[in-house]
């Protein structure tokens, strides 16, 4: 339950506890409303005794009245407007001159409530108010949410980029400082690490160009007839020398043809991401497997591994932009954190879906659907 | 008493940044234990008083370094704690211990943005013990 505060002022007890009456009785609420809104009601009989309230009580809701005893309704308007309070005014008057409605309107009055008004009119005024404000303040937080999202990927970012540097740095300058000795061979190891910290780094920014192609290209006269038998033999050829390293074996399974519209390069990243992935997190050993299926509308891809696997608590944050799983499986596996989020994105630009079936120890399975014939560009 | 007699805990999941901030604490003369988890770091913990430690922010989690420095510090209030991490001053991510609002959430002595020199680090660690 939202409390709004509303401010009535008017020289007019009459009106003053009416509205009071009306409004502290009356709720609004909407189907897309998660709470009710109701009213609390303040009186100010005159313009100088209304700025005090607006100063120190913040109202969402001034009612206010134009011809007052001292200084005018408009005057309390502009006051308003000056100090850019989050505040919505309505003006409720008996004769409204075209001149008053016009600077009332200049000012940002939103409503004009004519004197006199029946309970239900008042009550009409304010459910549009009170649905003005929601939306308002709604807007706002989404606003403000999309801007926190973008900062946290940008420090999260810089993290990711400033820690490889640090670690690169650190040791050039044991060698700077011939920390370990005077020979080159004291320095394999740091060197060995250098190189390894150089190439996630790589990675990092191929995978963030892949992000951004994602997030900005929309490419009509890319999509073409994709089969993506093809796609996933490049994809296997591609992790070939880091499968034979792990000393894991890759297979196709192609069920059924599974033939596509899309762009090549968009079902590469899909591809390259989750086979690397089936190699990356597997068991010396292991096996990895991807299997084409389709029917009429749709094609199923299954990408399995015998590897790790990933525990329930982890699988909500798994797509989220660099996540990783940190724990004593995945100390000496580096990654950007972005592949998955990247996948993920990809495959809703087609409308498809993409789900995870995982056992720690046992193995993970990734299952994308894609339609087979989807407009990306609508 | 000298650096020999003073044991540093650290706590990095960053295997370089582990390895040559414990190389650099060894060769100015401290002890050292070198763990890199958070979870690593509470087991030590339990069983084991340092003298001061130097935890990273992010490993496990976003914030297991601020949970380190609590833990430390509810059980052995006297030990100084010095915060690392890469997050960047630039993002406005930073959190200086400067404001009486930050000392009160963040339990830790120092907050030292990571590729600080060693010297700097020893510098840092000899006001902290008192050395």
């Amino acid at each position: 339950m939202a409390v709004l505060k509303v401010l009535v002022i008017d020289d007019e007890p009459g009106i003053r506890s009416g509205v009071s009456r009306i409004l502290n009785n009356f709720n609004v609420n909407y189907p897309f409303m998660d709470e009710d809104y109701t009213f609390e009601v303040t009186e100010a009989p005159t313009g100088e005794e209304g700025i005090t309230i607006i100063d120190s009580n913040k109202p969402d809701i001034v009612l206010l009245d134009n011809k007052l005893p001292g200084i005018q309704g408009v005057e309390v308007l502009e006051y308003i407007r000056n100090r850019k309070y989050d505040t919505v005014v309505a003006m409720i008057t008996s004769y409204a001159s075209l001149d008053v409605a016009v600077k009332a309107h200049r000012f940002g009055a939103t409503d004009f409530i004519p004197k006199p008004f029946t309970p239900q009119e008042l009550k009409s005024s304010i459910e549009n108010i009170a649905k003005q404000l929601y939306l308002k303040r709604i807007t706002n937080k989404l606003n403000e949410e999309g801007r926190k999202i973008r900062y946290q990927f940008l420090s999260v970012l810089s993290h990711e980029l400033k820690a490889p540097l640090n670690a690169v740095e650190g040791y050039l300058r044991m060698m700077q400082e011939r920390q370990s000795g005077n020979r080159i061979d004291d320095y394999e190891t740091p060197i060995e690490r250098s190189l390894q910290r150089i190439q996630g780094m790589r990675n990092l920014i191929m995978d963030l160009l892949d992000f951004t192609k994602i997030r900005f290209e929309r490419k009509e006269e890319k999509i073409e007839e994709v089969n993506l038998a093809d796609i996933a033999s490049g994809a296997i050829v591609t992790v070939q020398p880091y499968a034979i390293q792990m000393e894991v074996t890759v297979n196709l399974i192609v069920k059924s043809d599974a033939v596509i519209m899309a762009d090549p390069t968009d079902m590469e990243i899909i591809f390259n991401n989750l086979v690397s992935n089936s190699v990356k997190y597997n068991k010396t050993g292991g096996k990895a497997q991807i299997i084409l299926e389709s029917n009429e509308h749709e094609v199923m891809i299954a990408f399995t591994d015998t590897g790790i696997g990933i525990k329930d608590s982890d699988r909500e944050s798994l797509f989220d932009e660099f996540t990783r799983i940190k724990n004593e499986k995945t100390r000496n596996i580096s990654g950007s954190g972005l592949g998955l989020s990247i996948v993920k994105k990809v495959v809703e630009l087609y409308k498809g879906s993409i789900e995870i079936d995982s056992k720690p120890d046992i193995g993970t399975t990734f299952t994308v659907r894609l339609p087979k014939n989807t407009n990306i560009l609508t | 008493m000298k650096k020999s007699d003073f044991t540093i805990l650290v706590a990095d999941d960053d295997p370089d940044y582990l390895f040559q901030t414990v190389s650099g604490l060894e060769r100015a003369g401290y002890r050292t234990i070198s763990v890199e988890s958070q979870a690593e770091a509470e087991s030590v913990i339990s069983k084991f008083r340092p003298d001061l430690a130097i935890f990273d922010l992010m490993m496990e989690s976003d914030d297991s370094g601020f949970i380190l420095c609590y833990r430390l510090k509810r059980k052995y209030p006297e030990v100084p704690v010095i915060l690392a991490t890469a997050v960047a001053h630039e993002t406005g991510m930073s959190f200086s211990l400067d404001s009486e609002t930050d000392k009160s959430w963040i339990r830790a002595d120092r907050y030292l943005e990571k590729g600080i020199r060693p010297e700097q680090l020893d510098q840092e660690i000899m006001k902290l013990l008192k050395i």
